[in-house]
């Protein structure tokens, strides 16, 4: 089973822990419903989509509300470091939190008492801290877009706000920021990274990328890097290996963008209810 | 893989808040320890070339939260950089890009996404900090003149990349 750790932004969302399912465009856990707009909802309900695709349980998740205070955030590491040491996931994924090194490292140890370790994979907020904490080898998967790539080959770089002028440059340069990242260890073992080609990565080099469909739009639109998140952490849950299942990701994310004829405007639920079309057309192509 | 204790003796997510007098580095420590922050005033690293003897270390992620805290109590330091290196700036690269009806600006991680005729926002991506999507309920279907800033709403530096795109947009839509 898979478990994903992170935010919702509503002060008033209570701190939970359990299966999430999705009703409409709202997902739902234990009594509590939060709107699909971005950020964690929109990973968990792409990983919803994707495990009825794959015939898995709903996943499990770590919720708190949290607007940028960053307490929310503090009170769900804190819930993390006492319990998931004890918990049994394949996959755990962290999401939105607020950055913060001393609380990731103690989540990263309670992570490490599991009696299986899980796949780790990282996005946004937690990443940042892992990358911060220099402790991003020690995951999986990272899941960064073309800004986030550039704060993690710039190893001065503490948030991406602070992200180097002549490594921002390099934004059609994808391969050396890569190559920096691996070559200062602010990369996990694989990076997939999203933009208007997707780039699977590892500390020998670029092992695929994923260029059709291409919908320029894609970029403007929230959450499309979430449901790219949940796709693959929906398909390594279920066992598939890492590397394939961030090509399968990548490439399903975009054909569900493709049949939702994306614009700039367009919302992100929109692509997530064809993404149940879209990852069996590219699971049925592998095949 | 195994976890590797990682230190280089540097508290790499705080940011450091320089003053020019001491003065102000005593007002604004008690206002921020009275609002809960964890802060704590030290000597400045040598990289540090402007300013009083004393600086105030602050959690550098929650930097847009922390200075507007201090301009509501019309206290203004005069830098605010990371602990780790002093001598970083805040992004100040833009990619613009127009896919004709719609304008979309960056800065760092941050984009954000306009309607050219009608001047609202469509869409806010990017970001990795919890305030992002906070940010884009508030703002996405609003204009540009109606929605809050998210130096106004924002706590974080993703917020605070997001109000840089913000006022780049407005620049180029000649508001």
């Amino acid at each position: 089973m898979l478990a994903v750790a992170g935010t919702i932004p509503d002060r008033d969302f209570p701190l939970v822990a359990g299966t999430v399912t999705l009703k409409g465009s709202n997902i739902c856990i234990q009594g509590n419903q939060a709107p699909v707009n971005r950020g964690t909802p929109a990973l968990l309900a792409a990983a919803i989509k994707s495990g009825e695709v794959l015939g898995e349980p709903a996943p499990f998740a770590y919720l708190v509300g949290d607007i940028g205070l960053g307490d929310g955030s503090r009170r769900l590491y804190e819930y993390l470091t006492r319990h998931l040491g004890r918990a049994d996931f394949n996959t755990i994924t962290f999401h939105y939190m607020q950055p913060d090194v001393d609380w990731h490292n103690r989540v990263l140890f309670a992570a490490h008492e599991m009696t299986k370790r899980p796949i780790l994979i990282a996005d946004a907020g937690f990443m940042y801290a892992a990358k911060m904490s220099g402790q991003s080898p020690t995951y999986d998967l990272f899941t960064p877009d073309a800004g986030e790539l550039a704060f993690l080959a710039d190893e001065a770089a503490p948030h991406p706000f602070y992200t180097r002028g002549f490594i921002l440059h390099e934004e059609n340069r994808i391969p050396a920021l890569i190559s920096r990242a691996y070559a200062h260890d602010n990369a996990a073992c694989y990076l997939l990274v999203k933009g208007s080609k997707d780039y699977l990565a590892g500390k020998s080099g670029i092992h695929a990328t994923v260029h059709s469909p291409a919908d320029e739009a894609m970029e403007a639109i929230g959450g499309t890097g979430d449901t790219l998140t949940g796709i693959v952490t929906a398909l390594v849950g279920a066992g598939m290996e890492i590397s394939e299942s961030a090509v399968v990701a990548a490439r399903a994310n975009r054909l569900a963008g493709h049949y939702a004829r994306p614009a700039p405007a367009t919302h992100i639920m929109e692509i997530i209810s064809h993404i149940p079309r879209a990852l069996e057309e590219v699971l049925r192509e592998r095949k | 893989m195994s976890i590797q204790k990682v230190s280089d003796g540097r508290n790499i997510d705080r940011g450091i808040l320089v003053f020019e007098h001491t003065s102000e580095v005593i007002r604004a420590e008690s206002l921020l320890k009275s609002e809960g922050w964890k802060i704590r005033v030290m000597g400045p690293p040598p990289e540090i070339r402007s300013g009083c003897d004393l600086v105030i270390e602050f959690p550098l992620i929650e930097e847009l939260k922390v200075l507007r805290t201090l301009r509501a109590a019309e206290i203004s330091p005069i830098q605010a950089v990371p602990v780790s290196s002093p001598l970083l700036h805040p992004v100040d690269l833009f990619h613009v890009k127009d896919f004709g009806r719609y304008l979309m600006v960056r800065a760092a991680n941050m984009k954000l996404t306009v309607d050219k005729e009608s001047l609202t926002i469509v869409n806010i991506s990017g970001g990795g900090c919890p305030d992002v999507p906070y940010l884009a309920r508030h703002m996405v279907g609003k204009s540009l003149t109606e929605a809050p800033r998210p130096r106004d709403i924002g706590h974080t530096l993703c917020g605070y990349a997001l109000q840089l795109a913000f006022e780049e947009m407005w620049r180029r839509c000649s508001l």
